[in-house]
């Protein structure tokens, strides 16, 4: 009897412990999400093993649906989160940036002629020019933010304009298709491996941050500058740089994203493609329970967050909803979710949870 | 009420959790005089205007004004305006994208319709009127500090105000502008307005006032005619040490040595940095304890910022055991041994919501490098140890600082610099709002440190701490440093006197 008691008191005070710690909230939506389509159609959860068109084994369902087209959003929300932190202010510019990118790979590779038989250069060298150029233009958000001072929304809201028509420019306005099967193993599967390779690159993205965040210090300077910018300069750091940084890493991510996108597809769109990612990406920051004016962050907890937008999106395609409609059911769901995770909300949570806890150990004493 | 009298306040209380800071004060103000209302920091005079202007409630006490013959009640901003109560904070609380007419008339306007024209011309007839350089229709913003203040004035005058608070107007003008204040408040002084003068520059409040009024402790001191209180007087009302029995303190530490030799730790000439004070000189020995003393404002914070790299330096050389080097922002003082911890410890000290182990840390690992984090052994090691060794009382290494009580946060921003071992260790204010507990052991700690061998710059508001631990202090009035006081001279009443100025 007794043995029951402390194991119960310590499942409950595990679960308050639970839910006031951060991470709580993207996996209590997850949670969330998955119970839904359990209940109401256990057949979401079906993988099935096929080949695609193209002869390969490949893994499908609504489960790597998700794991395949959230690859983009975890990633950009690494850098989204990092940016966060350190200027408490967002990257609206990463949609456009990635469009830029992508229009960036699609003309190393073709080269002068939009339509080539064979590739121009090699992918890698394309996907570092990339790399390159949307590092610098995240350098150009930077400084803007750290040395000019400007609001990061105001300031990345210049590329959020120009962003596309530059994707554009880069092209000719051409939209250049690419016929070379392998470079679309990057947004699609390589052959013999049923798992998709975005997925694949978005666990490399979320293990050098890890690495990263262990082996050196970004974690605590981009925390330490968001919290107190005065203290962390007369600390030594360099608030500005520390800002500045934090903008050229989401552009590195940008490239990554980018690369990904136009992969899938072989070709781009400069007025669609990664349309409103900067909103998702956003939103992934919140959902993972970060304070969107900076400071101490969860980059785990915004990782998940991503994934639980893209759980959230498909289980929407799922129901049919028009994709049209699909930001206003979308915007219902994010609601309901910030709302949760509202401070206020989990105060008034774990309180009730601490009220109902007595009477059920109460009732099983007797 | 005295005749004469416009504003009465008697037997103000008012208490905040745990301290109380007003205590039974009273308060008289007549038409047509400037009344300084004087008194360290903490002793209330924030606290008196407050809830003179309706921002505190106060919990006991009665407020009179001239033409109302029972007590008024004020209980919010908008109260204290209705009655003619206007205060003129040093921060500027316009709105500097408006016009100066808008500013002036903005919020008093009844109706929706809003006459323009009218407006303009009422608004210069003002500005002339108390002769402002400045038209309607220029952008606040474009007019100099100075000038704004005089709007801010301006339209308070206009409220038809019969008493005028001006909290600090002047620290941010330059002399000139303080002079075209000063006429300003004469002339208004001239039209019977009561004016309420707060202001830490001694030399400001005996050149207009006509009265001073001294707080200390949330206690009233008294209130003095200008003509009978000189300056030392003045000083010694507000630190609370009357002149005749000013039993010197036997200091704890060790004497200045005038005729050791040695090459100082540390020497800068000629510094100055951007924070608008005169360029000085200073030098600090191996294992000394000296200090800045001053009033507040004086100069003194400006001078160590300046010291550590923390505002912009502007010029002056800067020497470190001899040798020449450049400290041009905090990273360059750290890497030459020296640490500092600053005045404002919410705003500079802390980091709030990262952990008391983050918090000690912090300045070694941006001393150790980007590349080379601690590991978490070696990090909750050094928590651990002096968490242990300056007794800091927390749940664990993991708590937010922020929950932290402020002796304890500041407990360990002090552990922190330690922690970098630093050959210098300036010390502004470090027992500020502290309990006294903690302060002794702050104290004792200081002197501990500096018998180690390290050099320590102390400052503090409480004259009789730095008498306990500095065998040197540099002494500041108006942002210039005015003297220098060691061994025998080392007294309150010396202290004050050369705050004071001389006996003038």
């Amino acid at each position: 009897m007794k043995s029951i008691e402390t194991n119960k008191s310590n499942v409950s005070g595990f679960f308050s412990r639970l839910v006031r710690r951060q991470i709580f909230i993207p996996i209590a939506a997850l949670l969330l999400l998955a119970v839904f389509n359990l209940v109401t159609d256990p057949s979401f959860y079906k993988i099935t093993f096929g080949y695609n068109s193209a002869g390969n084994p490949v893994l499908s369902g609504y489960l790597m649906t998700i794991l395949d087209s959230g690859s983009e959003l975890a990633i950009l929300a690494i850098g989204m989160t990092l940016v966060t932190a350190a200027t408490g202010g967002q990257d609206i510019s990463v949609g456009a940036a990635i469009a830029i990118s992508g229009s960036v790979i699609l003309r190393v590779l073709c080269g002068t002629n939009s339509r080539p038989e064979t590739l121009q250069a090699p992918i890698i060298v394309a996907f570092l020019v990339a790399c390159i150029v949307a590092m610098l233009f995240g350098a150009f958000n930077g400084v803007l933010v750290a040395y000019f001072r400007i609001q990061p929304m105001v300031a990345t809201l210049i590329l959020f304009t120009a962003g596309r028509p530059i994707a554009a420019w880069i092209n000719n306005n051409e939209l250049p298709i690419i016929n070379e099967p392998s470079f679309g193993y990057f947004g699609g599967f390589i052959p013999g491996i049923p798992v998709p390779t975005p997925f694949f690159i978005a666990v490399a993205c979320m293990i050098i941050i890890a690495l990263v965040l262990r082996f050196t210090n970004l974690g605590l300077y981009t925390q330490a500058v968001g919290i107190n910018e005065s203290s962390s300069r007369l600390n030594g750091l360099n608030p500005a740089f520390i800002k500045f940084l934090t903008f050229v890493i989401l552009g590195l991510c940008v490239a990554v994203a980018g690369l990904i996108k136009v992969s899938r597809f072989s070709t781009i769109n400069y007025s669609v493609i990664a349309k409103d990612i900067e909103m998702d990406a956003i939103l992934a920051v919140a959902l993972g329970g970060n304070a969107l004016s900076g400071g101490k962050f969860n980059m785990a907890a915004s990782i998940l967050g991503a994934y639980v937008i893209q759980f959230l999106t498909t289980t929407l395609y799922k129901f049919n909803v028009q994709s049209d409609a699909l930001p206003a059911y979308k915007a219902i769901v994010v609601i309901v979710l910030v709302v949760l995770s509202a401070p206020i909300v989990r105060e008034w949570l774990s309180g009730v949870w601490k009220k109902i806890r007595p009477e059920g150990h109460g009732k099983e004493v007797a | 009420m005295k005749e004469k009298a416009v504003l009465e306040m008697k037997n103000i209380h008012k208490s905040f959790p745990g301290v109380r800071a007003l205590q039974g004060v009273d308060f008289t103000l007549c038409e047509g005089e400037i009344h300084a209302l004087m008194g360290e920091n903490g002793a209330g005079k924030s606290t008196l205007i407050k809830v003179l202007t309706g921002v505190y409630g106060k919990d006991e006490g009665e407020i009179f004004l001239k033409g109302k013959d029972k007590a008024v009640a004020i209980h919010s901003p908008q109260d204290a305006q209705r009655l003619g109560i206007s205060t003129v904070y040093q921060e500027i609380t316009l709105c500097p994208n408006l016009s100066v007419a808008e500013n002036m008339f903005i919020g008093r306007t009844s109706g929706v319709c809003q006459n323009w024209k009218k407006m303009n011309t009422d608004a210069d007839r003002i500005l002339q009127s108390l002769d402002i350089p400045a038209k309607a229709a220029q952008q606040l913003a474009s007019c100099s500090i100075a000038v704004q203040q005089m709007i801010a004035i301006a339209r308070a005058v206009d409220m038809d105000c019969k008493v005028l608070i001006l909290d600090e107007p002047t620290s941010s003008l330059d002399e000139q502008e303080v002079e075209k204040l000063f006429r300003l408040m004469r002339d208004l002084r001239a039209r019977g307005v009561g004016i309420i003068f707060v202001t830490h520059f001694l030399d400001q409040v005996y050149e207009v006032c006509d009265k001073i009024t001294v707080l200390r402790d949330g206690k009233l001191v008294g209130e003095y005619e200008i003509k009978d209180l000189p300056r030392v007087k003045l000083v010694s009302k507000m630190l609370g040490k009357e002149l005749d029995d000013m039993s010197d303190i036997k200091g704890e530490s060790k004497p200045y040595d005038k005729d050791d030799q040695s090459a100082p730790v540390f020497e800068a000439k000629g510094l100055v940095s951007n924070a608008g004070i005169k360029p000085f000189n200073f030098y600090i020995k191996k294992g000394e304890v000296n200090g800045f003393t001053g009033l507040l404002g004086s100069g003194r914070s400006e001078c160590v910022r300046a010291i550590f790299g923390a505002d912009r330096v502007l010029g002056g050389t800067v020497k470190m055991d001899g040798k020449e080097i450049k400290i041009g922002k905090p990273l360059d003082a750290m890497k030459n041994g020296i640490a500092y911890l600053p005045e404002d410890r919410k705003v500079d000290g802390i980091v709030g919501d990262l952990s008391v182990r983050e918090n000690i840390i912090l300045a070694l690992q941006v001393l150790k490098g980007f590349l080379k984090p601690f590991t978490k052994a070696e990090a909750n090691k050094f928590a651990e140890d002096y968490i242990k060794l300056l007794g800091i009382k927390t749940a664990s290494a993991d708590t937010p600082i922020k929950s932290l009580s402020g002796g304890n946060q500041q407990k360990a921003i002090l552990a922190r610099w330690l922690l970098t071992d630093p050959k210098y260790l300036i010390l502004d204010e470090p027992t500020r709002g502290i309990d006294i507990g903690t302060k002794i052991d702050i104290q004792k700690l200081v002197l501990k440190l500096a018998s180690e061998g390290m050099s320590v710059t102390f400052i503090s508001s409480e004259t009789d701490e730095m008498l306990r631990t500095c065998s040197r202090l540099v002494v500041m009035r108006d942002r210039k440093v005015v003297g220098e006081l060691s061994g025998e001279e080392l007294s309150q009443s010396m202290i004050m006197s050369t705050i004071a100025g001389g006996d003038k």
